[in-house]
């Protein structure tokens, strides 16, 4: 709660305190996406684990022949994309729950955005690079 | 960042422990929550000995008589004492409830804990300020709203239409489920917590209301109403046997509804 706002020194009325600054109208798309993710890593968890099992022990060039399967890269990448973005959705409702200083939640949120964004990259990079055997 | 101790002046040190009733056979011990603000100390823990020969079962029934015969200064709001008005919701044995409908012979170990309601600043003793509660209910604008012309007896509703708010206009306001809500309890100026949630559920769900969009709209906000994480703790608190959270979830439905 902002010092302004904080019913101590504030002679706003309760009313005009809980209304603040109004609703944002947003909120949904990311509830939505996160059960969409949600969803879609349990369907992937399963063949994901089979591949993971399949590449135990492999050299580079074995991995390059699982790998670069099309239907294989295929469900490693959508596996990538539905856990970086349930992973970024989820650790900001983290922030925004726990975290009260206005500055310290955007930085928050700022990082994590950039964190689950360069994770994503670097998962998909080297997923790539492994399937296409450079 | 979310504050998990108590800030010093509210930390409980000590308490006084009054003598038991002289005339009493048998007794129960009660430790209620002290805090005066009028004498600078910090809040504390007094133990009561109640008659229970002399007194009603209820945990309510034990305030008042403890009130009567061992300490008049001793400071709770009830009213009804039947579970209607919600006035005497507090901290009872660790779970918020009426202390109208709760008795104290199913606290069942040692001594009956009552507290006020849990985050929400004290008046005095067991009076918590619901200011804030109240206001969130405001906001939610709970009368009916229309554009069409006032019918000239009145708005009619099926029976279908109307069964629709059952389990939702049964709330009487006491307040004991948002202040069971962890998630209340760290946004309360922006989660506007079950209560008011459950409410406005009961006018979005009002088949003669022609607001539902504008109510939505106002809702729809990643702390008003998606800081519900679906603890469940305010169903479980709940005096009325109500389910905010299954109220919450059809809100948020209906907001993925109107989306895709």
């Amino acid at each position: 709660m902002s010092a302004q706002n904080s019913p101590a020194k504030s002679m706003r009325t309760p009313l005009a305190r809980v209304r603040s600054l109004g609703a944002s109208h947003s909120g949904t798309s990311d509830f939505w996406r996160q059960r969409l993710t949600a969803v879609a890593m349990t369907l992937l968890i399963l063949p994901v684990i089979v591949i993971v099992l399949m590449l135990i022990g492999s050299n580079q060039a074995g991995a390059k022949l699982i790998l670069g399967s099309l239907p294989i890269a295929i469900i490693l990448l959508l596996f990538i994309v539905a856990s970086a973005w349930h992973m970024k959705i989820g650790m900001q409702v983290v922030i925004e729950d726990y975290v009260h200083n206005e500055k310290l939640k955007l930085a928050g949120i700022m990082a994590n955005n950039f964190f689950s964004f360069a994770v994503a990259l670097a998962s998909i990079y080297a997923l790539l690079k492994l399937s296409s055997g450079v | 960042m979310v504050e998990f101790a108590l800030p010093k002046n509210s930390r409980i040190t000590g308490g006084k422990t009054w003598p038991k009733p002289a005339s009493a056979t048998e007794t129960r011990e009660f430790k209620v929550y002290r805090w005066n603000p009028d004498d600078g100390k910090n809040p504390s823990v007094d133990t009561y000995y109640v008659d229970i020969h002399d007194c009603g079962p209820m945990v309510l029934d034990a305030l008042i008589w403890i009130k009567n015969h061992i300490d008049p200064t001793l400071t709770f709001r009830r009213s009804c004492r039947e579970g209607v008005c919600g006035s005497c919701a507090m901290n009872i044995d660790g779970q918020n409830t009426l202390a109208c409908t709760k008795s104290m012979h199913d606290v069942k170990d040692g001594a009956v804990k009552v507290n006020p309601l849990p985050h929400q600043p004290v008046v005095k003793d067991l009076v918590p300020d619901l200011a804030n509660f109240y206001a969130q209910y405001a906001s939610i604008e709970p009368w009916l709203k229309t554009t069409s012309p006032t019918p000239q007896k009145e708005w009619r509703q099926s029976h279908e239409d109307r069964e629709k708010l059952d389990g939702l206009y049964e709330c009487i306001l006491c307040a004991c489920c948002s202040t069971s809500c962890p998630s209340y309890w760290w946004n309360s100026e922006r989660f506007l917590g079950p209560a008011a949630l459950l409410q406005a559920t009961r006018w979005v769900k009002d088949s003669r209301d022609e607001a539902t969009g504008e109510r939505l709209d106002n809702l729809e906000d990643p702390f008003r109403l998606y800081r519900c994480h679906t603890i469940l703790n305010c169903a479980k608190a709940c005096p009325k046997s109500l389910n905010p959270s299954e109220a919450i979830a059809e809100l948020k439905l209906m907001m993925v509804e109107r989306q895709i």
